[in-house]
């Protein structure tokens, strides 16, 4: 059997319904998910080769802690508690008072510091935005690597002609 | 009653020496690393964080080591690690639509958009052992690409496909979106459980008893015969929204595999007959869980669809009271510690009850001035 998918498929799960329209909240959006998931060295390296004399201080100091991770019945149905994950906070105070956050996943405090330390550059004058834009663009072509491997492994099916169909 | 006893210092140290002896094994032999078992043993991996119900790939890896593998006890020391950290947030419901897939496939329909991915599965293998890989250990080997990625958008079977033609039920969404969602890590478990709690006790719940319930629905002992409809797996975006933000932001990725069945069809004579579903979803990869989930999760909405209830996976009660291998194994295996002023209490009883019936035999002997009967007569 041939399946057709539906013209209005259902939107129940909000694609993309909860970006809020404020285009400086989405940028800082993108920034914060970029940094999540990148590599405390990677972070290490890039701060200490360009921002190195940066001054800050802790606002909160990296805290372990989790996150109770929530599903939905059927992917589109009624909510429920799926299980928790680790995750590690962090917020810094640059000189000129400029707040940084971070929440990665994870237990790396020194990642979750460097994380808030980009996130508060990042709020002040853009001068990570290079360094963003590059992870963004790897981040992407890991995805798409990994995405074409497993295209490899779609099944193309065929359909034995039978006498009674000539 | 269990009495607490005091004593064996010394032995009990000299037990966990040996313990971490055995663990090392033969020294000439090259210590396991833990991000060896996270890369290598990922199942394992997914398993124990499934069950430990912490997505957390090192600390499960560190678990596994630390119990020489033995998956229980391992998922075990996850809970326990869980109960010292604080909670920051909830998360926003993960949207599965929108999974990264590593693997998607359908046994309801063959061709469908997106089309069936196989991704990296035992499927298919012949289950024969492989010496190379004891002989020459692994051939680093490169999984070929296809020129294009697969489609961003892969529509949902049930929903997105049968739903369409209005076959399926849909999934029923309370009134207030806001309604809290049943915590089983806060509250105690009360019955009837809500749909919320009975799927995250599932999603936690053993392994291989989920598996045994889910079986048990197919061989008759619930009678809601299941098809496949879709599983996927790959990684899903978490996002949180925190206070001190008010925005959501994405943490990170997380793996998992969701399973959707589709089951016997329920109508009435005023209703269309309309397929019924049933909804696994479980941390890491992990299907044979997530089928499980799924059979028994359609097995306890009897009461729901009015349908009679006459095996053991329909029975919300006695699948959540004992699903959690945490909580069996505790019970099950504390009988093996020392029980000994309770056993002091059974064993006096037993004396003064035998005492008393030979007391009252020796009696009626004297009295009747009879030996017993033989047993033969």
């Amino acid at each position: 059997m041939t399946a057709h998918p539906a013209p209005n498929a259902r939107t129940d799960q909000n694609r993309n319904a909860d970006k809020p329209g404020d285009p400086h909240i989405a940028a800082r959006q993108k920034w914060m998910s970029v940094l999540a998931r990148t590599s405390r060295a990677r972070l290490e390296t890039e701060w200490s080769e360009n921002h190195g004399n940066e001054s800050w201080t802790h606002l909160r100091e990296p805290q372990i802690g989790m996150v109770m991770v929530r599903g939905r019945a059927g992917g589109a149905g009624q909510r429920f508690n799926l299980g928790e994950m680790t995750v590690t906070r962090c917020a810094v105070t640059l000189s000129d008072g400029t707040v940084g956050h971070s929440y990665v996943k994870g237990r790396d405090r020194i990642q979750a510091q460097y994380a808030a330390l980009f996130d508060a550059v990042m709020l002040r004058d853009g001068s990570a935005s290079d360094f963003i834009d590059t992870l963004a663009a790897e981040q992407a072509a890991a995805k798409r690597d990994h995405a074409r491997k497993v295209a490899a492994t779609k099944v193309d099916f065929f359909t034995l002609v039978r006498g009674e169909d000539e | 009653m269990y009495v607490a006893v005091k004593g064996g210092e010394r032995a009990i140290n000299n037990a966990h020496k040996l313990l971490a002896e055995q663990r090392r094994g033969d020294k000439t032999i090259a210590e396991i690393e833990t991000d060896q078992i996270e890369q290598q043993l990922s199942l394992s991996v997914t398993r124990v964080m499934a069950e430990g119900s912490l997505y957390d790939r090192d600390l499960a890896a560190l678990a596994i080591k630390q119990a020489r593998g033995d998956l229980i006890e391992a998922i075990f020391l996850m809970r326990a690690y869980r109960t010292t950290l604080p909670r920051f947030a909830f998360s926003k419901p993960i949207k599965t639509a929108e999974m990264d897939v590593s693997r998607r496939i359908s046994a309801t329909f063959k061709d469908l958009p997106g089309g069936q991915i196989l991704g990296p599965t035992f499927d298919y293998t012949h289950r024969l052992l492989d010496f190379t890989l004891m002989a020459n250990g692994e051939a680093p080997t490169e999984a070929p690409s296809g020129e294009n990625p697969i489609d961003e958008n892969m529509p949902r079977v049930l929903d997105d496909i049968l739903n369409y033609e209005g076959l399926i039920q849909d999934e029923p969404v309370p009134v207030d979106e806001n309604a809290p969602v049943a915590d089983l890590t806060r509250e105690p478990v009360k019955f009837p459980a809500g749909r919320d709690l009975r799927l995250q006790n599932l999603s936690r719940g053993d392994e291989g008893f989920v598996l045994a319930l889910g079986y048990s629905t197919q061989r008759g002992y619930a009678n809601s015969h299941a098809f496949v409809g879709e599983i996927r797996y790959g990684t899903v975006s978490v996002e949180i929204e925190p206070e001190e933000l008010g925005f959501a932001i994405d943490i990170g990725d997380i793996e998992l595999t969701e399973c959707e069945t589709v089951n016997k069809f329920k109508g009435s004579k005023t209703k269309l007959p309309q397929f019924t579903r049933g909804y696994g979803l479980v941390f890491g990869q992990n299907e044979r869980k997530a089928i499980s989930m799924a059979l028994v999760d359609r097995a306890m909405r009897a009461n729901e669809m009015g349908e009679q209830i006459m095996g053991p996976a329909q029975d919300s009660e006695f699948v959540m009271e004992h699903s959690d291998n945490v909580q069996s194994t505790g019970f099950v295996e504390h009988i093996k510690l020392p029980h000994y002023v309770d056993f002091q209490g059974e064993l006096e009883l037993v004396r003064r009850m035998r005492a008393e019936v030979e007391e009252r035999l020796a009696k009626a002997e004297a009295e009747n001035g009879t030996s017993q009967p033989e047993a033969a007569e």
